[in-house]
């Protein structure tokens, strides 16, 4: 957490620098007023000087307007300075990110590196702020008050030695205690509220088996276990403000007491005992302060280590230092391709070579873990290749900027994915100066253009995040869209089909073929009706290609292709 | 959410609220519609506590009345010191009389004033005793306000869990009784942000607010009294900062709610646009839009830092404006209270307890605006936890309800009319006779409804004329539990628990035996690919099933099937890229399933469209054609064209 601190801290030194000088005002000015209280009463009261009471009233008076001020300075610097500390860390967080590599978004998952950006930065963030002002207010207080209570009297001053360990003593015990209850009514929240997403998703296999009432028991068991943990966590709670209270109360008792026993020998002037007693207040809360600071330290810290873990990872697929030109054909070309995970025993790809001509559809075909999908995240360079070459109109893709390597593809993902927006915004990701007529042939060769016409709104009809207000069928029509309204030079379809009917996968393919006649086109595919035209199938198994050819060479000389095609016919009850 | 999420992020709120996490927090920032009505109706639900919660009311304001007299008591422990220090000041020998009157010949009349005021012994100094007495007195009535306080918030931290967990058991049991029908015409995402963000919002709001309500109202009024008593004049003083305080928060508060407003969107954007160009990056990547990206993501990430740095600058002032009027009204006192100490109207200990009273004064009012606030979210998701119990419930089972005596699968269709919306007709005289044994093969384009058949009798949805007969008994005559016992489903979208694949299958029976669970496994052939887990049959499945394949899952429902052996099937064929060797595994495991059992196919392979008894084939959600395969063929209506369509093409090319 240091680091961090240090370097998104550093740029404001000036500031909190400043911010230091000022919290040590309102310190100062907050320790100084009990001083004028007990001079008014010393000196004032006891003499009945009227005079004396109003001049000094009055210099209280700028004195608290003085720390004010300071202080509603210092919340503007304060809250300005951690907020900049989040904005940039968000800023750098993301810029690296988008350097990360296929197998580095694997590794730290999407999901983590979300809450890294927001959460993470969210804790840590909040810890600065509080931080700015308490961890400066609260030791100067502190630091302060004891001074004072030194000036004013070293003896009385001696009861901080038994009050202060007290009040460490009570807060620690019962926070060593909150902390693991905590824990644990976390996990039994997100228990309960498991079972009942469980039971929302499941409702009609829940009722069909007539399993209501058993769903009622589990529930009733994780509501009855955080309802114990939860009970346990209020009763401590219940403990805390009254024990605390306990401790400064008796802190005042014993201070009139030994106080007493000062003025009555006359040790000590009676309005120092109203200053003591404030001094003291101001110790205790202070350091109540501090310690409910120190507790946002382990999350922030947790938070700051898995933010730094991002920042520190090298991006792994870097632009080369000398470039090549940007091809213009697109023929791909595999070398002798192996690709292996980092730390992965067996290679998911071994030495595969192949080309992927301009002008032909070539299919790739495989059970799962084959390594379809593996091969074409290589193309495009979202994956390194651990061993051989990918080529690009005969030169090596490592050796082309990657925006320029890039600006060849279209892809349609496994997982059709849409952005929020609209349906042109979606398709314009494509290319963003297409025309509307542009976008709706693209529509049109998707076959999505049938179900956008009836949306309200055609083109700007909305589309949610993730594209969860269309069926899986629709998303994946829209994606081919994106994808065919950029007219790349090499299209890659990952198991692109899969969602649609029989119906408009062979349409979707009729029209596809009228625009990609000059293209390299690379299906990934279950199904083989959707590969059985390809003008080449590459067969897949184990990360081998173990055939290829077109369908009726496989169909005669490849024996797993046929075992595919096979099982499919038995399926589809066509033979 | 966690159970102690919620108040960090109001507007104003001890740590300024950072931000919310932006999205998904329905709750947080609604405002309730009928406030008093809902609070109301919610304060009717701790009636099963009303006399613990009166008994708390008494411990409380006990407590509270022994805070309040704590600092008078104190005040007369420094008067019996004060008194001591001046009685030092007089020889012993003169009476405190004529002290009085030698002050006032030196012309000393306040200080004189002063003395009259007070019952000293001359020489006699401190009285030790008495002090001890007093502070004893102090200790103890300190001592028993915190244990008061301690009992009042042990005994409400068992109302209000106990409240929580009925209003919890309440939700679940509702959940159990609504229709299908609200679940499918309400989104999950809200129905699950009701039952799990509103209820943590509801358990916090209960936890945090009603014994800091009770005891700030309760302080604040004995506060007032106590200062009222000690001196009115400081305490019309004192009163004067209340409305002041007030205003300024008001104000404040007024103008960094919208800077509030726009950090909670900014955040909500800016946690969509970090969420979509994560998960989406090898798009943004291939597509050439990672500098497009990157402008996006600063342009609201510098709005964030605008509106949140606006946000808490501005809401950061309250702090040190009430710290600043406190001490204006803490030097108003110090000055008007020492004056009056020296003219003798009003003793020193009085003018240190009245500090401390004008202290405790300010904290329970920013307590109750805080309260408040924070009473302002619960209640709103209290509001959205009543309208889910207020929702129609299913009819009530009929009672006395049919039974048939033995269900072979004999299932008919009698003039069965149906439609989701009043005014959309999908099913308009549906006859259809199932025997025993049939497969009736439902087919239609993607999205043609396919599920409305299967919601029929299964009794999800309740047909709006004619009846479905199981055996010649109406299902409507029937209690729901029975008709479903009759049907055995397997969906596409299979539906597994968290907990071991053991449970998982054991889930289609009552208490299955060991032997039982495994040999329904291997009938619907995944026995083999759960004894290859390192764990076998007792496994941990994630929430969803996420830690198998698609494939696998849809073979473990197979065997809960296989286990409740039921006497008809609701089937889904699998259609999702599934490999396919696992394809070739469900499709036998189905095909077993399937014999010597009425079947109800959502059909998409030829096999089973072929084989079928009866097609039901289904366009935009209603029924257009029924009949066996030759009949439809030769009709050359809707089926003929799907069927031509669907699978002429792979045919025709091998």
């Amino acid at each position: 957490m240091k680091n961090l601190l240090v370097a998104y801290l550093r740029p404001h030194w000036r500031i909190l620098i400043g911010i230091a000088l000022l919290l040590l005002v309102q310190a100062i000015g907050n320790l100084v007023l009990p001083t004028l209280m007990a001079d008014i009463i010393n000196q004032g009261v006891v003499t009945g000087d009227t005079s004396y009471i109003l001049e000094v009233g009055g210099i209280m008076l700028l004195m608290s307007v003085l720390v004010g001020v300071a202080s509603v300075v210092t919340v503007y610097f304060s809250a300005r300075t951690s907020m900049r500390f989040g904005r940039d860390i968000r800023r750098d967080l993301f810029r690296r990110v988008q350097t990360f590599s296929l197998a580095q978004m694997h590794r730290f998952g999407v999901p983590s590196l979300i809450t890294r950006n927001t959460n993470d930065v969210q804790q840590i963030q909040m810890l600065v702020m509080v931080g700015l002002t308490m961890m400066v207010l609260a030791p100067v207080t502190a630091i302060g008050g004891v001074v004072m209570a030194l000036r004013t009297d070293v003896q009385l001053s001696a009861l901080l030695l038994v009050i202060v360990p007290l009040m460490l003593i009570a807060i620690g015990v019962m926070v060593s205690r909150a902390v693991p209850l905590f824990r644990s009514m976390q996990v039994k929240v997100d228990r309960v509220n498991g079972v009942l997403r469980e039971n929302l998703a499941g409702i009609r296999v829940i009722r069909a088996f007539v399993r209501t009432a058993h769903e009622e028991e589990r529930f009733a068991l994780a509501n009855d276990e955080l309802t114990t943990v939860s009970l346990k966590v209020t009763r401590l709670f219940a403990l805390i403000f009254p024990t605390l209270m306990l401790i400064m109360n008796l802190a005042l008792v014993a201070t009139i007491w030994f106080g007493g026993h000062l003025i009555a020998n006359g040790s000590m002037p009676i309005g120092n005992l109203f200053a003591f007693q404030s001094y003291i207040m101001q110790i205790l809360f202070s350091v109540m302060m501090a310690v409910m600071t120190m507790m946002m330290v382990p999350r922030a810290a947790a938070s700051a280590e898995r933010i730094q873990a991002v920042l520190e990872a090298e991006p792994e697929i870097t632009d080369p230092v000398a470039s090549a030109d940007l091809p213009r054909v697109g023929r791909l070309e595999l070398r002798n391709v192996s690709f292996r995970y980092p730390g992965a025993q067996d290679p998911v790809l071994q030495e595969i070579s192949c080309v992927f001509e301009p002008g032909r559809t070539t299919a790739i075909v495989g059970g799962t873990g084959s390594g379809k999908s593996t091969l074409t995240n290589l193309l495009p360079r979202l994956l390194d290749v651990t061993d051989g070459a990918i080529l690009v109109d005969g030169v090596d893709i490592r050796n082309i900027p990657l925006d320029d390597l890039w600006s060849l593809f279209g892809i349609v993902p496994q997982r059709a994915f849409l952005f929020g927006g609209t349906i042109a915004s979606n398709v314009r990701f494509g290319r963003e100066d297409a025309s509307d007529e542009q976008v709706w042939q693209a529509l049109e060769v998707a076959q999505a253009r049938e179900f956008v016409d009836q949306l309200p709104g055609l083109l700007d009809a909305p589309v949610d995040q993730g594209g969860v207000n269309f069926s899986g069928g629709q998303r994946q029509r829209l994606a081919i869209a994106r994808c065919i309204v950029r007219d790349p030079l090499v299209y890659l379809f990952d198991d692109s089909f899969s969602a649609l009917d029989y119906t408009t996968d062979a349409r979707l393919r009729a029209a596809l073929a009228h625009r990609t006649h000059d293209r390299t086109v690379i299906i990934v595919a279950q199904r083989i009706s959707t590969i059985i035209n390809a003008d080449r199938i590459i067969v897949l198994d184990g990360g081998r290609v173990v055939g290829s050819g077109t369908h009726e060479e496989l169909i005669d000389s490849c024996e797993p292709y046929r075992e595919i095609v096979a099982s499919q016919a038995q399926l589809e009850g066509t033979r | 959410m966690s159970m102690h999420g919620g108040p960090m992020r109001r507007p104003g709120g001890p740590m300024g609220g950072g931000g919310p996490m932006g999205m998904g927090m329905g709750a947080s920032d609604a405002k309730a519609q009928d406030f008093r009505g809902s609070l109301a109706r919610f304060g009717r639900r701790l009636r099963p506590e009303r006399w613990i919660v009166s008994f708390v009311l008494l411990l409380g304001t006990g407590s509270v009345f022994l805070a309040v007299l704590g600092p008078k008591l104190l005040g007369n422990a420094t008067n019996v010191i004060f008194e001591g220090v001046i009685s030092q000041m007089i020889p012993a020998g003169v009476t405190q009389q004529q002290a009085e009157a030698a002050l006032r010949a030196q012309g000393q009349d306040s200080q004189a004033d002063m003395l009259a005021s007070m019952t000293v012994s001359p020489g006699a100094g401190v009285d030790f005793s008495q002090l001890s007495r007093v502070l004893a007195l102090v200790v103890v009535v300190y001592a028993l306000s915190s244990f008061l306080s301690w009992a009042q918030n042990y005994l409400m931290a068992g109302v209000t869990n106990r409240t929580m967990f009925r209003l919890r058991e309440e939700v679940d049991h509702k959940l159990g009784r609504l229709p299908l029908r609200y679940f499918d015409s309400s989104s999950r995402g809200d129905v699950l942000s009701r039952v799990t963000n509103d209820i943590d919002n509801i358990a916090t709001t209960l936890q945090q607010t009603l014994t800091q309500l009770i005891t700030s109202i309760l302080t604040v009024i004995g506060v007032l009294a106590m200062m009222l008593w000690i001196s009115p004049l400081l305490a019309v003083i004192s009163l004067l900062t209340v409305p002041l305080s007030f205003w300024i928060t008001m104000m404040i508060a007024k103008r960094s709610q919208p800077h509030f407003v726009a950090q909670w969107q900014w955040t909500g954007r800016l946690n969509g646009q970090v969420e979509e160009s994560f998960t989406g990056l090898e798009l943004v990547k291939v597509f050439g839009h990672r500098t497009r990206s990157v402008a996006d993501f600063d342009a609201a990430n510098e709005r964030v830092y605008e509106s949140s740095f606006r946000a808490q600058f501005i809401s950061g002032i309250i702090q040190p404006a009430l710290m600043v009027v406190s001490n204006l009204n803490y030097v108003a006192i110090a000055v008007i209270g020492g004056m009056r100490v020296a003219s003798g109207s009003m003793s020193l200990g009085d003018v240190q307890a009245f500090i401390q009273y004008s202290r405790q004064f300010t904290m329970p009012i920013t307590q109750i605006a805080g309260v408040a606030n924070l009473l302002q979210s619960g209640v709103a998701s209290v509001e959205r936890v009543f309208e889910l119990l207020d929702e129609a419930e299913e009819a009530p089972d009929a009672d006395p309800a049919r039974r048939p005596d033995r269900v072979s699968g004999r299932i008919n269709f009698d003039d069965v009319s149906f439609r989701y919306l009043p005014d959309a007709p999908l099913i308009d005289g549906f006859r259809l006779d199932v025997h025993p044994g049939e497969i009736v093969a439902i087919v239609g384009p993607t999205g043609a409804g396919k599920t409305t058949l299967v919601n029929l009798l299964m009794r999800f949805y309740d047909v709006d004329a004619g009846a479905i007969l199981i055996e010649g008994v109406p299902t409507m005559q029937m209690r729901r539990d029975d008709v479903r016992r009759a049907f055995g489903m397997v969906l596409q979208d299979t539906w597994l628990f968290e907990g071991t694949i053991r449970d998982n299958i054991a889930y289609g029976a009552e208490s299955p035996t060991d032997d039982q669970i495994e040999s329904a496994a291997q009938a619907a052939r995944v026995d083999h690919f759960v004894r290859t887990l390192p764990d076998g049959y007792e496994t941990v499945l994630t929430e969803g099933g996420a830690n198998i394949s698609a494939g696998e899952r849809q073979l473990l429902t197979i065997a809960r099937a296989f286990l409740a052996n039921p006497p008809v099937l609701i089937l889904d064929e699998a259609t999702s890229s599934v490999d396919t060797r696992t394809e070739v595994l469900i499709q036998q495991a189905m095909a077993e399933l399937r014999s010597g059992r009425t079947a109800f196919v959502i059909a998409h392979r030829l096999s089973t469209i072929r084989n079928a008894d009866t097609i039901v084939v289904l366009e935009q959600g209603r029924i257009v054609e029924q009949g066996d395969h030759d009949e439809l063929m030769e009709a050359r209506g809707a089926y003929y064209r799907l069927y031509q369509s669907q699978f002429d093409e792979p045919e025709e090319a091998a």
